[in-house]
């Protein structure tokens, strides 16, 4: 590991109040990857062994349907976090995430932390509630969307 | 209304009415029509004779669509613009006359009414250390926040604060005013527009329009927000920006109800003690509106 890693690990938000042991613990699964727009960070149906911290550009999760395409269900940017199928089995991605641009992000290896968090419970209820966090404004927003808001409202 | 003496009597300041305009319609004519999305229609209106008094931005005024009815529409020009400009999302019986006016036709107009956003209070707030303002709008939102953010940018140009807008809309084909986001843009504000359901032709962001503020790029223990949009967007998106260290004193929001006099008379716009023509539409968010909106029953 690198002081340079761990200072990225460290400044993403996702990290914000995360232990100092459990930094370490994170950063020994981390590593610095970038891609191309239009690029695949994970394809549904494959193994979910990494998440990804992002830090620059931007990612959209998408799902194909027959005859649609592609649908983006979502899109997220720096300080989100994509992926959480790696925590919970069967370890598999049910969506696509696509580079919508030039993507740098900490990728961090799933089965790694998952392995650590068995030994050092401390790191497992860490990581579990920073995911809990995640999870809970993600299913808040999905709900809100799904009121359909902006739909159409016969007033007079 | 509640005789509690807890509660207050107005939240905000007078709005000025116009005297002549608050019960007699006064005659516009239909100088322009655009065609903003499928169900949104811009009227942008000249006087026959004397126009009514100035208004302030986040005022409503009533419009009449003869033989069909009256309905209270936002003004969505600025107070500098030389036209009335109305934004009507065509949803029933009169705001579907309304979006079929064409040039030349002519519409009554009452007000202006009701409370407004405090922009021109700008100077008032030259002690204070909110520096920028962050606009969020749903929808047809942003038609009641236009003029607001037209002479905030304005300001922002002659060295005031940051200008920030945060658009949400259902599908990208919703978004209104897109040209005065270019234009915003261009005189240095920042856009962020976002839509709950992305098309194959859409390249940006699919989300909340909560999902904006994180990355926005304002400070928010020294910004003040001004929302409009349903009111459970408005909500959301206020505990959001409180959550992220924004002063709910700084919150306004736009509420709207059924307004029909728009003198504060006929009392079909009461919401607990305020009567919103009168009172609103736009009020601040701290203290009791914010209990106000999680009342399933007043």
């Amino acid at each position: 590991m690198t002081t340079g890693m761990r200072e990225l690990v460290e400044r993403h938000p996702f990290m914000a109040g995360v232990s100092e042991e459990s930094l370490e613990l994170v950063v020994g699964c981390a590593r610095n990857v970038a891609f191309a727009p239009g690029s695949l960070l994970c394809a549904e149906g494959e193994s979910a062994d990494t998440f990804y911290l992002l830090r620059r550009g931007r990612v959209s999760v998408n799902v194909h349907a027959p005859g649609r395409g592609s649908i983006v269900i979502e899109t997220v940017g720096p300080g989100d976090v994509v992926g959480w199928s790696w925590l919970v089995p069967p370890f598999r991605w049910t969506f696509d995430a696509r580079a919508m641009d030039r993507v740098g992000c900490i990728a961090i290896d799933g089965a790694c932390l998952r392995t650590k968090s068995l030994t050092d419970p401390s790191l497992g209820f860490e990581l579990l509630s920073k995911v809990s966090v995640t999870l809970l404004a993600r299913l808040q927003a999905t709900r809100m969307r799904l009121l359909d808001l902006y739909g159409d409202q016969r007033v007079e | 209304m509640s005789s509690d003496r807890t509660l207050p009597t107005r939240p905000f300041r007078d709005a000025p009415h116009d005297k002549r305009g608050a019960l007699t319609p006064t005659l516009y004519r239909v100088i322009e029509r655009i065609r903003e999305t499928s169900d949104v229609t811009t009227l942008l209106l000249e006087p026959l004779d004397e126009p009514l008094m100035t208004y302030r931005c986040g005022q409503f005024n009533m419009l009449s669509s003869f033989g069909v009815g009256e309905i209270a529409i936002s003004l969505s020009s600025a107070p500098s613009e030389p036209l009335l400009r109305h934004s009507v999302r065509d949803v029933g019986a009169v705001s579907h006359a309304l979006c079929q006016r064409t040039v030349g036709d002519l519409v009554g107009v009452r007000g202006p009414f009701g409370s407004d956003w405090l922009v021109e209070c700008d100077n008032d707030n030259a002690e204070t250390d909110v520096r920028d303002t962050v606009v969020v709008a749903g929808g047809i939102g942003l038609a009641p926040l236009r003029g607001a953010v037209e002479e905030l940018v304005r300001t922002s140009e002659r060295g005031g604060g940051r200008v920030f807008v945060l658009v949400g809309a259902r599908e990208p084909a919703q978004i209104v005013f897109t040209a005065d986001h270019d234009s915003w843009e261009a005189r240095g504000a920042t856009v962020l527009v976002t839509v709950d359901r992305a098309t194959p032709t859409w390249t940006g962001r699919v989300g909340l329009v909560t999902s904006l503020l994180a990355d926005a790029g304002f400070d928010p223990e020294h910004s003040r927000a001004m929302l409009c949009g349903p009111e459970i967007m408005m909500r959301f998106t206020a505990r959001a920006l409180v959550d992220l260290g924004m002063n709910p004193e700084g919150i306004l929001v736009s509420l709207e109800r059924n307004m029909q006099c728009g003198v504060g008379w006929c009392g079909h716009c009461q919401l607990g003690p305020f009567l919103l023509c009168r009172d609103g539409p736009v009020v601040p968010y701290a203290g009791l509106v914010s209990h106000l909106l999680t009342q399933r029953e007043l």
